[in-house]
């Protein structure tokens, strides 16, 4: 390691103290000889260049982007734990562009073969019949999917979208440890790092001869709408919902390739064909990129407990109306056993040895296999054939180095003889390791990385980068990864400058104005109810304030207004003991979670604003007592959340989605509105029960300048139902609700105002031609019922 | 022996369901040498919006239906005219559970006939470790694999009670065997987890009973309803052979064969989902009339 000496005094001191490769394993910054791997020099020369200091705010500012972007994962390992922040190792993994091409050469001749052998379980089964793959092996396999054999894909392909986990060797060489056919994630991760790296390297970046991602995306969105039936039909993502661990990647990827985030029981299959329903009816879905297990796709055909699924979309898939992205099936690829037929396919079905060897892997349904396995147990995992976990992903019936696993009971050598064509042996894993950041040096980390390709109408194409996951501390075996650790950029460093590349239109191209897409019947109903919590919430803010407000002055809950108040709040499930009651952050709560579904359609800013608020309130819950402690707690609650109406109402595009989000918060506002003046502007009322209106409808400047005279029944009714000025009155909503409605798809059927825009007419004038005085409690009480009843006619024109 | 079956399904929605669509495994198969379908019709009410008829990978006949409208309650009809032979016992070929074994490790076919499907664990069948030590129990002594299978069945029928009330068609296999108790799909099920245990490929018929014996026989259990019974791979001469653990005999001229799967999930008579999820409760009367010839 002499070469590494002298690297070493070339450097300031302290990045790259005591930066030694593991022994035993290989190093991504210095290869055997001590030679640092060539792509690597400038970005260690920008490190050393820079002091510790201004390194570590920059990757704040990577950090940052992530926080802000609210980048998350869930980790299900022991429950749910909820979102967990990313966990971005701000340096790189670099590799030099030549010694990508050869990945990508190797990576490309896989996935071209793994086409073949798959559409070969799903058709022939010639590789069976000829003796090349156990029958046994394949008739166990839980995900060959027996109602999809003889389906041909509409497109001709069962693989679109495929990954690969590789790792270097000890001798060196590139690994594949494992094929990711069913629905692999971690692209859009990818991106996402790919933008934090960026912000850490901001001024380094745009010059260090990075390739770009953007070009490998837009060519995938190029080729699935390329992909899409002759006569008609979209591109749709389908993801399993907000409970998965990587729904921030659905919705990420669908923001950025401009398609449809679909969740199973927004499709329905209508005369064979799949439909999405929509708030402007049923539209065709031609070609669907799932990140759906195939098992959970249909509960008519496939596992029966399915809630994500969609009934009857085999009979769609088997009619060829419908590409899935990948096809339904394509998993049973990720099968561990299926690497130890992979090198013999290879040179059976190319011609060719494997340019990218996998891990060695033997199938434990043959004698001389079984001895091999156990003459070496030593430096092996045995497992599960049909297991399709990578080995950084270890399962608890793995024997690691001959340690049988617990629950297994005899001798290895007895297991493997009861069960061996359901085990396969895979020699262990050893990673390389690459440079991670630890307080002003770099210390190596064992690595993995998984690479992305797409078929493109040229081809597979290879994502220029990738998704690297790093151990958290030195053990270099594989299964290091899976104790938690960090995850990093892939940068493929060129000798030369990069093309530039995004997403936008080149600028050659013709400018298209487009609407926004067509908006599914469940984000609709999302937004609406979005639209409800969020001003719900603010309802119950106020009356909280005003509750504790006097009870601060007073000092005394048994004035008959406060015991009303107690009463009408208690009637909403909000109980005034609690400083901060427990029904305001489940509103909340509802709203995050409407909310959460439809994060494809939301700002990031809009986002961050709403779970700032809900982390509020749970910090606030324990502490806040009633009195002017809540009163003072509700002010701040109040502002945070009039901060996430204005972002969203001032950013937002005027189109249908925010017409739903609109409606819900009008018809929210103008029913609490209504039933608080029912209640407190009653000519029963108790004393101060209309100046209570006023200051909870935020009214009390309008009221002093509009009158002049001290609140009455009159002015109360005139000023917070009445006027069309004050966007606090129930006439004010009613008028939005109008309008909004006569703007909806669907508001004229052949000229003619629909059944909906007529209700909502006579709505409109049914409050029109009331006077403060002919306002009385009785005709508030229709006036809610009337808003009540609209909602539900909403839920049946464009819901449900 | 000729069948003229009537079989009426009706499935009542809890609230009305829109969207509701089906896939049924209803239709007796066409088997030559041994049962011929002389005709057969399914048929609805309402009629659904779609409806296709096909044939799964197991060769069953199946029919699906789709409603768009909303529907409360759905009938479904099935007519068949069906002839059966009467079968030989099945023959000996002598072979060993070892030799088997051997056998289907080289196996190379996956087609719908292949013993190869029948061999894993499926959804409703999983290996459980006290039907397996049970199965070993019962099979001892038993040299070949067609007297395993026959030692199994019969101890299944000697030691379960057909009970209609102690399960239902969601009870576990392994509850059903604890409590030894239950209805022909508890029996059949059973029977084939033991047998796989014991390296014997084994699968699931689904079909139906003569409702009424022949003078002088007794009522066979299942005839009011769809019955299942067990068929078992016992080599290549043997073949599969067809055994009725819950009336402790070999499939006869009284079972008309409707599907063949790896168990009650591969063949279940009506499988329904909605749209808007919600119950629904089902009721069918079977009858099984013989004719005279």
């Amino acid at each position: 390691m002499g070469k590494r000496a002298d690297q070493k005094e070339a450097e300031p001191p302290g990045l790259l103290d005591g930066y030694a490769a593991l022994p035993g394993a290989p190093d991504e910054l210095f290869d055997a000889a001590g030679q640092m791997r060539p792509g690597w020099a400038s970005l260690i020369a920008h490190l050393s260049a820079h002091s510790q200091a201004d390194l570590e705010r920059n990757f704040a500012r990577g950090a940052q982007y992530l926080r802000d972007a609210g980048v998350f994962f869930r980790k299900y390992d022991t429950g749910d734990q909820g979102p967990r922040d990313w966990p971005l190792s701000p340096v790189p993994v670099v590799v030099n562009a030549a010694e990508w091409r050869s990945i990508s050469a190797g990576l490309t001749q896989r996935a071209d073969l793994l086409e073949q052998v798959v559409a070969d379980l799903y058709s022939e089964n010639r590789l069976i019949g000829e003796g090349h793959i156990p029958a046994s092996l394949v008739a166990s396999n839980p995900e060959w999917l027996r109602p999809l054999v003889g389906a041909e894909p509409a497109s001709g392909r069962y693989l679109h979208f495929v990954a690969f986990e590789i790792g270097r060797g000890p001798d060196g060489r590139w690994w594949v440890l494992g094929d990711r056919t069913q629905a692999p994630s971690g692209a859009g991760y990818a991106l996402e790092n790919r933008v934090a790296s960026m912000r850490s390297f901001s001024a380094y970046y745009r010059n260090a001869h990075v390739e770009r991602l953007a070009g490998f995306f837009r060519a995938f969105r190029d080729s699935l709408n390329a992909l899409r039936h002759e006569d008609g039909g979209r591109v749709g993502i389908l993801s399993p919902g907000p409970m998965t661990d990587t729904y921030y990647e659905h919705a990420y990827i669908a923001r950025y390739l401009g398609m449809m985030l679909l969740e199973g029981e927004d499709l329905s299959v209508e005369n064979g064909r799949l439909v999405v329903r929509t708030v402007s009816g049923l539209k065709a879905i031609s070609v669907l990129w799932r990140r759906l297990d195939a098992a959970w796709a249909d509960p008519l055909e496939l596992e029966e407990r399915s809630q994500l699924g969609t009934p009857g979309l085999l009979s769609a898939v088997r009619a060829k109306h419908v590409t899935m992205i990948n096809a339904l099936g394509a998993g049973i690829l990720e099968s561990r056993a299926f690497l130890a037929f992979m090198p013999r396919l290879s040179e059976l079905l190319t011609g060719q040895k494997l340019l990218m060897p996998n891990i060695a892997t033997w199938w434990c349904g043959g004698a001389e296999e079984r001895r091999h396995v156990l003459a070496n147990a030593g430096r092996m995992m045995i497992a599960a054939a049909n297991s399709t976990r990578l080995p950084l992903e270890l399962d608890d019936r793995t024997a690691v180095a001959g340690v049988m696993p617990e629950g297994v009971p005899g001798s290895l050598a007895d297991w493997l003889e009861a069960e061996g064509p359901s085990l396969v042996g895979q020699e262990l894993v050893t990673l390389s390791t690459t440079p991670a950041w630890s307080a002003g040096r770099l210390v190596p980390r064992p690595m993995s990385i998984r690479v992305f390709l797409a078929r493109t109408q040229t081809g597979w194409q290879v994502m220029p980068g990738g998704y690297a996951r790093l151990a958290a501390g030195e053990d270099p075996s594989a299964v290091s990864i899976r104790r938690g650790g960090t995850v990093a950029d892939v940068w493929v460093v060129s000798d030369g400058p990069v093309a530039q590349d995004s997403m936008l239109p080149h600028q050659n191209e013709t400018f298209i104005r487009r609407l926004p897409g067509i908006l599914p019947s469940r984000a609709a109903d999302n937004l609406f109810w979005l639209g409800r919590y969020v001003e719900r919430a603010e309802g119950i803010m106020r009356l909280i304030r005003s509750y504790n407000s006097r009870l601060s002055d007073t000092q005394d809950a048994d004035t008959p207004l406060l015991e009303q108040l107690s009463t009408y709040l208690e009637h909403r499930d909000v109980a005034v003991e609690e400083g901060l009651p427990k029904e305001l952050a489940d509103t909340v709560g509802s709203a995050v979670f409407s909310a959460g579904h439809i994060r494809d359609r939301f700002s990031v800013d809009a986002w961050a604003s709403l779970s700032d608020l809900q982390r509020t309130i749970g910090s606030m819950t324990p502490r806040v007592q009633p009195g002017d402690d809540a009163a003072s707690a509700m002010g701040v609650l109040l502002r945070k959340i009039t901060g996430f109406s204005g972002l969203v109402h001032d950013n937002m595009y005027r189109f249908t989605g925010w017409r739903f989000l609109t409606l819900g918060r009008s018809i929210e506002r103008a029913l609490a509105m209504a039933n608080l003046l029912t209640v407190f502007a009653d000519r029963d009322a108790p004393e101060g029960g209309f100046d209570l209106c006023v200051e909870v409808g935020d009214s009390v400047m309008s009221h002093r300048r509009r009158y002049s005279v001290t609140t009455s029944r009159e002015t109360t009714v005139d000023l917070l139902a009445l006027d069309l000025l004050n966007p606090r009155s129930i006439a004010y909503h009613i008028d939005e609700i109008r309008n909004q409605i006569n703007l909806l798809p669907g508001a004229e059927v052949n000229g003619q105002l629909s059944a909906l825009s007529r209700t909502a007419l006579r709505l409109h004038t049914d409050l029109a031609v009331h006077t403060p005085r002919t306002l009385d409690r009785a005709a508030l009480k229709a006036i809610s019922k009337a808003i009540y009843d609209l909602t539900t006619e909403i839920a049946d024109s464009y819901i449900s | 022996m000729r069948y003229d079956i009537t079989s009426l399904i009706t499935y009542t929605f809890v609230s009305p369901a829109a969207g509701a669509r089906q896939i049924m495994h209803l239709m007796p198969l066409e088997l030559p040498l041994r049962q011929h379908l002389v005709a057969g019709r399914v048929s609805f009410d309402p009629e659904p919006s779609t409806r296709r008829d096909r044939v799964d990978f197991f060769g069953n006949c199946v029919t699906e239906a789709g409603f768009s409208e909303t529907v409360s309650d759905i009938s479904i009809r099935l007519h068949a005219r069906v002839k059966v032979e009467s079968a030989a016992p099945p023959r000996e070929q002598g072979l060993t559970r070892e030799a088997l074994g051997a056998l289907l490790l080289d196996w190379s076919d996956v087609g719908a006939q292949s013993p190869a499907h029948f061999l894993a664990p499926s959804p409703k069948v999983p290996l459980e470790p006290v039907i397996a030590a049970f199965a070993r129990h019962a099979a001892a002594g038993a040299e070949t694999v067609l007297a395993t299978v026959d030692r199994v069945g019969r101890r299944i029928h000697a030691d379960m009670k057909f009970d209609s009330k102690a399960t239902t068609v969601r009870t576990p296999i392994l509850e059903a065997f604890e409590k030894r108790r239950g209805v022909c799909q508890d029996f059949t099920q059973i029977m084939i987890s033991a047998l796989r245990s014991l390296g014997i490929p084994a699968g699931y018929v689904s079909g139906f009973l003569r409702t009424l014996p022949p003078p002088g026989k007794p009522r066979l259990e299942g005839a009011d309803a769809m019955h299942a019974w067990v068929r078992a791979w016992c080599g290549p001469e043997t073949g599969w052979v067809e055994f009725d653990p819950t009336n402790d005999m070999y499939a006869g001229a009284d079972h008309v064969v409707v599907a063949y799967g790896r168990d009650y999930s591969d063949v279940v008579p009506v499988r329904g989902a909605m749209r808007i999820s919600g119950g629904h409760k089902t009721k069918q009367v079977v009858d099984v009339v013989p004719l005279e010839d």
